[in-house]
């Protein structure tokens, strides 16, 4: 076992798999000579060349259809889209293409390309470098989505999307990158080297892609969420003395729909949370899920909360950004309603 | 106020009720264009992205150094395949007329680019097609049966009725899926030839887009990947004139050819007379020579004119002269290749009848064949179940509950 923030597990995940399997390649802006603008490529060009870590135009489209194209022909490409703000140029190619290939040809030909997606805020990084956009790809069909929360998760999930069959979009949260960040920018941030999930095996392993994760297990309120706001809620269900069960979703697609009625059958109460805006966001999904299937076991009123339906404001983060105030809020809300 | 600023609208040299007019269009003679070493710089071959390479000249003979001098049996070869695309095309577009499927897309007036280039290319080349190149199938061996069976949705269509006519694939033939999203396959073909040359295999990429589609941006991506990345990558650019009812001056093509795209990249582009199959066959050697010796990409702009309508559900003379088709200066590439074979003393009009013939039966017969499989209202029947097969490798729990829900439906 080793230390490893989550930017050192990423490139460890790289280093693996480039290792293991000549078919994968990295590629992407300033990924290569420079080592990615978050270091997650850091040496993976000196120690596999240019062929295998390549650098790429500022073009998302060309980087995701080539991307398609190499799969095609037998590579296993793990493609960097800078940020998830910077994605949409590869909309197209990621829905009508990368998605649907494996549908559209009856299993004859497939694409299994991994694609890097750094995201979230919290860096003020204003409404150009700050999205959250994991609803708009959970809605398409024939990708799977996810995103870690910690160094441990990013690792084995991203060697899990490298080997997948079948197209991943790999979501990072930034504001992860260095450390658990819990919401409160004032405070000293703590390192990575602090935690529990810190904690990475060098070599090889996997987490498998579609299982979601109780991180804290508890009684009264069922917490379910993903990348950054695991460790906001955490420090809410601390501060506000409420045993809440929280639940890293982990991969929106496929849904662990098993663990997350689990818990809140058991709870009765469930309190839904994203950094992504609230509107048809990823929870609305969540709290469909928990209607249909835990309906009869609830106690109160489902709670959502999220980033407002407003782009990301660089003057306002921290008003924007779901913090523990407004999760404290909800889990005494939900476990106080009758 | 007045200014000499004004909005430029691109009109089309006729429509409805005109003259068919194609002044406009910017011929070479036979033989004229310079044939460089296929490794030859940019410089070198600049003068080609706006000349017109083509080699069936006067009295149909072949002439000039873009002769690709292939055998007559070889020529009898494409001219089969040609003929077999334009038969089967007609066929099913009486199929759609009768209501059997329910759309189709011709490439008459178009077949010598599939034909001639997938006929150049080798069998472990890998072809990204577009829409109109149906062509390609059939010259790499494929039975029209496997084409008619995915535009009829019936159990023995390749897409298992997930697609709407036309949309085939063929991946044991090396025949990547049409998009209906167009232009997608251009940087994806780039990316495959990227991957060739990064495994250090020969094999080039191919891959088709008509000229309409050439102002999306993903055309822009894939000439900007080909370019930087010098991958093996042929880029063809089918000219036939229209975009639907748009005609080709709003893709960009008034001021410039679009052929002439290459060298603005850093690629050699070239302009052909898409309906000599010589030339087409001469001009893909080149640029797959090129691509094999890791000179890089090439841009092709095809000269060609769409002589039907869009698809089935399009009405050209709505938009364009009706007399277009006859007044092209290109002319019908199978009777040019006809003729050419019959002025090298190898075919006559009693073999081609007879061909044709022989073709028409082929065809028919397949037909036959193909319906015994299922239509979309007769049995046998595709079960859908299969459905929610593919979207995933495995099928997630969520897929397997919503199969058990359209069962239960089902009774």
């Amino acid at each position: 076992m080793a230390k490893m923030n989550m930017v050192q597990a990423l490139n460890s995940a790289m280093d693996v798999m480039l290792q293991r399997d000549p078919a994968t390649v990295v590629m992407g802006q300033d990924v290569g000579y420079f080592g990615g603008v978050f270091r997650c490529t850091d040496g993976l060009q000196r120690k596999y060349g240019e062929h295998r870590v390549l650098d790429m135009p500022i073009a998302e489209g060309g980087i995701v259809a080539s991307a398609i194209g190499m799969a095609l022909n037998g590579l296993r490409p793990v493609a960097e889209i800078q940020f998830a703000d910077y994605i949409y140029p590869g909309f197209d190619q990621i829905v009508s293409e990368l998605a649907r290939i494996r549908y559209r040809t009856a299993g004859d030909f497939s694409v299994p390309v991994a694609v890097r997606v750094p995201c979230g805020g919290g860096i003020r990084g204003g409404q150009t470098h700050s999205q959250s956009p994991e609803a708009l790809f959970a809605h398409i069909c024939g990708i799977k989505v996810v995103m870690p929360s910690n160094p441990y998760d990013a690792k084995g999930l991203l060697i899990a999307a490298i080997e997948s069959d079948d197209p991943v979009i790999f979501f990072e949260p930034k504001r992860l990158y260095n450390g658990p960040f819990d919401g409160d920018p004032n405070k000293p941030a703590t390192p990575w080297s602090s935690h529990p999930k810190g904690e990475v095996p060098e070599g090889y392993y996997t987490v498998p892609i579609g299982k979601a994760e109780v991180v804290r297990p508890g009684k009264e309120v069922t917490v379910l969420t993903y990348g950054t706001i695991v460790h906001v809620a955490e420090a809410a269900a601390k501060a506000t003395g409420i045993d809440a069960e929280i639940i890293d979703v982990r991969s929106m697609v496929p849904l662990d729909v098993e663990t997350i009625t689990a818990s809140v059958k058991k709870t009765g109460r469930c309190v839904i949370a994203h950094e992504a805006t609230r509107f048809a966001g990823f929870g609305a999904e969540l709290l469909a899920t928990v209607q249909e299937e835990c309906f009869w076991h609830l106690e109160a009123p489902v709670e959502r909360v999220a980033g407002w339906d407003t782009p990301y404001p660089h003057a306002f983060e921290w008003e924007y950004f779901p913090g523990q105030q407004r999760l404290g809020a909800a889990l005494r809300k939900v476990r106080e309603a009758a | 106020m007045s200014s000499a600023s004004r909005l430029h609208v691109p009109h089309p040299p006729a429509r409805p009720g005109e003259r068919a007019d194609f002044s406009y269009l910017k011929l070479s003679p036979a033989g004229a264009a310079a044939r460089p070493d296929a490794r030859a710089s940019i410089e070198e071959v600049a003068s080609l992205s706006t000349s017109l390479v083509r080699v069936l000249g006067e009295e149909h003979r072949a002439t000039g150094p873009w002769d690709p001098h292939l055998e007559p049996a070889d020529l009898q070869v494409g001219l089969r395949h040609m003929m077999t695309t334009r038969v089967m095309d007609d066929r099913m577009q009486r199929a759609q007329r009768q209501g059997k499927i329910s759309f189709y897309i011709k490439s008459t007036g178009e077949e010598a680019i599939s034909i001639a280039q997938a006929m150049a290319l080798r069998p472990t080349d890998m072809l990204f097609p577009s829409y109109r190149t149906q062509g390609l199938h059939i010259a790499r061996g494929r039975d029209v049966v496997d084409l008619m069976c995915q535009c009829l949705s019936n159990t023995r269509d390749m897409c298992k009725g997930r697609q709407m006519p036309i949309f085939y694939h063929w991946a044991s033939g090396n025949i990547f899926s049409v998009s209906g999203n167009l232009t997608t396959q251009m940087p994806q073909a780039v990316g495959w030839a990227m991957a060739a040359a990064i495994k250090r295999e020969d094999h080039v990429a191919a891959a088709w887009t008509g000229e309409g589609s050439t102002a999306e941006a993903d055309f822009h991506h894939a000439l900007t990947f080909a370019a930087v990345y010098r991958a093996p990558v042929l880029l063809n650019v089918v000219n036939n004139q229209w975009a639907i009812s748009t005609f080709q001056g709003f893709a960009g093509g008034e001021q410039q050819t679009f052929a002439a795209r290459g060298p603005g990249y850093g690629m050699p582009g070239i302009r052909v007379d898409g309906n000599d199959f010589l030339a087409v066959y001469a001009v893909t050697q080149w640029a797959a020579e090129r691509a094999r010796t890791g000179a890089g990409p090439t841009l092709i702009e095809h000269v060609t004119y769409r002589a039907g309508a869009h698809s089935t559900s399009d009405d050209p003379s709505r938009y364009r002269p009706k007399d277009e088709w006859e007044a092209f200066p290109l002319g019908d590439p199978i009777q040019r290749l006809k003729q050419h074979l019959i002025a090298l003393n190898a075919w006559s009009e009693e073999q081609h009848s007879a061909l044709e013939k022989e073709i028409e039966e082929y065809v028919s017969a397949s037909w036959k064949e193909a319906v015994s499989y299922g239509t979309m209202t007769e049995a046998p029947s595709l079960d859908p179940d299969t459905l929610f097969e593919d979207v995933f490798k495995e099928m997630p729990d969520s897929l397997v509950r919503q199969r058990e829900q359209l069962r239960a439906l089902r009774g």
